[in-house]
């Protein structure tokens, strides 16, 4: 325990393995400050799940009263991609992994080249989502009628259509509301990267500069619980949104 | 003061989550290819759920964390599963006979 735990000198740590932290004034001790920070994110990443998890309820109560059309709808997209996403995030997540625990043995070096990794992967992934929204677009699968194209659903293979037609006559619909749930819900995913993306920048910044050591490292950690969490949203989208029809394929 | 409580986790223990998740990730492809009737969606949710206890234990450092934070994380999963749940007891039972139902 410090002697002097009312003394705040976050200002000049210079990081470092030598410096000795103090907590923020309101804390008895750096592992109280930590816990505290962490509570923090995981009431926060509460909040996120419920905010997803209105979506993911609405996808449910749809794909309960539309199955076949969700079928079809979902069968239109690529699987690939989404594969190779699921992988370029969880990689992502090895190396969000690997900057903290570098910070935990003091090697700022090495911090700075994983959160330059995460950053790379993040960027891979959405590169990739935008390839992926792009064939969307130019197929006609967005809903509405964006940029004076108006959603239009057309099965290539006619007699899929036909038996998709016969469960279900206004599937073409249905499977718009596929699409409306797939491009609000990758997009909500997107959002959160991008943002995650911008906390990585600053992180990047601040490790350089070195303030972060074994000692202190509470951003980098509160950031790696945020950026897991989106992980675990894609965990679920994946398989939800993309592999709905693959099995007649 | 100790500087640690609990020792720093071992590169090869990330990397192992890592490369279960990645087998995850391969296994729902499979599993999505193969017809499993009613099944499929219950398999691919397990496989998921699977990973993201994986996640959320080692990446998110769960089992390291202070109950509060356990208590935390599963209080708002718990949350989920009543919304989707009860959800489900309403649409689930009332679709038949309220809502139009396609083919039928």
């Amino acid at each position: 325990m410090s002697s002097t735990p009312l003394v705040d000198r976050h200002e000049h740590g210079h990081g470092g393995a030598h410096g000795h932290r103090h907590p923020a004034h309101q804390f008895d001790s750096m592992e109280q400050q930590k816990e505290s920070s962490t509570l923090g994110m995981w009431l926060f990443l509460v909040t996120e799940i419920m905010f997803f998890g209105g979506l993911f309820t609405a996808y449910m109560v749809y794909r309960h009263m539309y199955p076949v059309a969700f079928a079809v709808a979902s069968s239109t997209l690529n699987v690939t991609w989404g594969a190779i996403n699921t992988g370029v995030l969880i990689c992502s997540s090895l190396t969000m992994a690997l900057a903290i625990r570098s910070a935990q043995i003091n090697w700022r070096k090495g911090s700075m080249l994983f959160l330059v990794l995460t950053m790379l992967l993040g960027g891979a992934f959405l590169g990739i989502k935008a390839i992926e929204y792009h064939d969307k677009f130019v197929e006609n699968h967005v809903p509405g009628n964006v940029l004076n194209q108006p959603f239009d659903f057309v099965l290539e293979n006619a007699h899929e259509a036909a038996a998709a037609a016969r469960v279900d006559p206004l599937y073409q619909r249905h499977a718009e509301i596929f699409f409306s749930l797939y491009f609000i819900m990758t997009g909500l995913h997107a959002t959160h990267m991008i943002i995650g993306l911008g906390v990585l920048a600053v992180l990047l910044f601040y490790t350089k500069r070195g303030k972060f050591d074994s000692e202190y490292y509470n951003p980098l950690e509160m950031t790696g619980l945020y950026w897991h969490f989106v992980d675990i949203v894609w965990i679920f989208l994946f398989p939800l949104l993309y592999l709905l029809g693959a099995h007649t394929h | 003061m100790t500087e640690h409580q609990h020792p720093v986790t071992p590169v090869s223990t990330y990397v192992y989550v890592f490369l279960a998740l990645l087998v995850g990730t391969g296994l729902t492809v499979v599993a999505a290819k193969v017809d499993l009737g009613w099944a499929s969606t219950p398999v691919a949710m397990l496989i998921a759920i699977t990973k993201a206890l994986l996640v959320l234990y080692f990446f998110m450092e769960l089992r390291h964390s202070a109950r509060m934070n356990v208590l935390t994380a599963a209080a708002g999963f718990f949350w989920l599963v009543l919304m989707l749940s009860t959800f489900m007891m309403d649409y689930g039972t009332r679709v038949a006979t309220v809502l139009p139902v396609a083919g039928k």
